[in-house]
């Protein structure tokens, strides 16, 4: 009983202090267990040579200079990777420009806000699927409309490894705009009507009131839209497998399912080489996430 | 207002206006649209190659009817519940612990954590691939419902965290050092004073935790296989072989895939764009 008083005591005394570790435990225990530790295991694996069951042969940087070293698979999955960072940001213009367009109050228009944001909320193996249909060569839609204005493009949009992947990219802009969009429409709600009447006065319009007045009142939706659409197109991983599965001659992978593929498919299990392409993966990444962290961070500093 | 509202406009813009809108949407939604008609299209259209004509016979309940009881689509769907509902409560639950500690506390390590809690939502899937599954195994969890939802839960913690933390410190902090003075403990102070003030931010998450995870492909592939536990976005591609180009088929399965976060949302539509905008865009 003695005891018991004691650590109440104690409790009482340091309570302020010892909460808040309390409450963090259990997520700080998961986070650790599934996010954090993985990323130092996968270091560690991309240093050997396993397939996953047996016991790991340490082959030191073997992995990173065959990788490195004039892996054909591997450049070309870089190089997709650099046109979906690329392309995938037009998401933002273009969600911006369906945001000016619907930043109206017409009857009906929040029906029409919904239903533009729409594709947004569906799976991406769904989207992946509806444009697999759209671009189907000959009947598909696509082939249909662009047929009409004299283009034939051989094998389909997703057949010919010179367009496979401007193919998938288009897919998955479509709900990344619909994102963007939506994060436009936040932001212009939340315009200063003051100073756009006071720029007006001044004789602002068009396209010089868009660029200096209200642009820089929309810094922060433009910076979330540049943090998810990066991060959107580094992860595209589901469009990849459901449209083409890698091919047309492995002309559409990225770096995410190059590693898939080289560690859990029926090409065979090597876990260390893929590894090895997640740490590279990883580290491109980091650049980015990194600016995201010290943006923040200046935010939170003025915050104090 | 920006831009100018249209009702100030001129007479011509406002009606080519109200044209446009209908058409832009229907441009928009143009593959939805596509999948819609081949959901009740009969198989005998697309053997004869008329993709885009008008159905020759309405199909609907037949295409349907047989997704739901000729093939595992209701397994994989009531699979896809059973991750989703606890990992939605998981995640939040933890969260919301995790974001009332770094919210209201000061201390030392408070910005690191909340900072690694961030990175780590952030950090490409491929790099945990390989040892969460590895862990996972070594669990015995494999192949099961409850693996998946151990790891959405973790994942997802990083994300709800960032949510939760910024919420809760917009709230007015006179309330909790009123409280303190009262002599309320820290922990019913949580309780009493904190969460019903998160409200909206459950709220939001929830619905957002809800699409994220239903729409899940990756991690579904990779520490699941077979129907047993198998959710739909992972169900469906194993329609591909079931149905063949059955598009029809394909067609009507994708759509009710798709049903459940679409409610979601246009039941809850404000919290979600809440959510969405991770609070940060007022």
């Amino acid at each position: 009983m003695v005891t018991a008083a004691q650590n109440r005591s104690w409790y009482k005394r340091n309570e302020i202090a010892v909460t808040p570790w309390l409450f963090l435990l259990p997520g700080i225990a998961f986070f650790l267990l599934y996010v954090i530790i993985p990323i130092f295991q996968s270091f560690w694996i991309s240093f050997h040579e396993w397939d996953g069951l047996g016991e790991k042969t340490w082959v030191g940087l073997a992995n990173y200079e065959r990788l490195l070293g004039g892996d054909r698979k591997f450049e070309v999955s870089f190089w997709n990777n650099v046109r979906w960072l690329v392309l995938y940001l037009l998401a933002i213009p273009l969600g911006l420009f369906i945001a000016l367009f619907l930043n109206q109050t017409v009857r009906g228009i929040r029906l029409y806000k919904s239903l533009f944001f729409f594709p947004f909320v569906i799976s991406q193996v769904v989207v992946g699927l509806v444009f697999t249909w759209f671009y189907l060569p000959n009947s598909g839609l696509f082939d249909v409309i662009t047929g009409w204005f004299g283009i034939d493009i051989r094998g389909g949009v997703l057949g010919n490894p010179n367009t496979a992947t401007y193919g998938i990219i288009a897919a998955g802009l479509w709900p990344q705009t619909a994102y963007c969009m939506i994060l436009y429409l936040t932001g212009l709600n939340a315009v200063d009507p003051e100073q756009v009447e006071a720029a007006r006065l001044d004789g602002a319009k068009g396209h010089k009131m868009l660029w200096y007045v209200i642009i820089p009142q929309l810094k922060p939706a433009t910076f979330i839209a540049f943090v998810v659409t990066i991060i959107g197109a580094l992860r595209s991983f589901d469009f990849i497998a459901v449209m083409t599965n890698g091919g047309p001659f492995g002309s559409t992978r990225v770096l995410s399912f190059y590693m898939f593929e080289e560690s859990l498919s029926e090409f065979g299990f090597r876990m260390g080489y893929g590894a090895a392409i997640a740490v590279v993966l990883f580290f491109i990444m980091l650049l980015f996430i990194t600016y995201f962290l010290w943006s923040m961070y200046q935010d939170e500093k003025g915050a104090r | 207002m920006f831009p100018a509202p249209i009702q100030k406009s001129s007479r011509r813009w406002r009606i080519t206006y109200q044209v446009l809108l209908p058409f832009a949407l229907l441009v928009w939604l143009l593959p939805l649209l596509g999948v819609m008609l081949f959901s009740v299209k009969p198989a005998s259209d697309f053997a004869s190659g008329n993709y885009w004509t008008i159905p020759a016979s309405f199909e609907l309940f037949n295409n349907y009817g047989r997704v739901f009881f000729e093939s595992d689509m209701p397994k994989y769907l009531f699979n896809s519940f059973v991750i989703t509902i606890p990992t939605v409560i998981g995640a939040v639950a933890l969260s919301a612990m995790t974001g009332f500690a770094l919210g209201v506390y000061r201390f030392r390590g408070n910005l690191l954590i909340f900072f690694i809690f961030i990175a780590g939502n952030f950090v490409p899937f491929q790099i945990l691939m390989v040892p969460v599954r590895d862990l996972t195994l070594g669990l015995g969890l494999y192949d099961t419902k409850l693996g998946l939802i151990l790891f959405h839960v973790a994942f997802q913690t990083g994300f709800c965290t960032l949510f939760m933390r910024n919420f809760i410190r917009a709230l007015p902090f006179p309330l909790i050092e009123a409280a303190r003075v009262e002599g309320v403990a820290e922990w019913r102070i949580f309780v009493f004073v904190v969460l019903p003030l998160m409200k909206p931010a459950l709220a939001a998450l929830s619905v957002l935790i809800f699409t994220f995870i239903w729409n899940d492909y990756f991690w579904a592939v990779v520490l699941t296989q077979g129907p047993n536990a198998q959710p739909v976005t992972a169900g469906i591609t194993a329609f591909n072989t079931q149905f063949g180009v059955a598009y029809h088929m394909m067609s009507a399965s994708s759509i009710i895939a798709a049903l459940p976060p679409v409610a979601m949302f246009f039941l809850m539509q404000k919290h979600f764009i809440a959510g969405l905008t991770l609070g940060a865009v007022k």
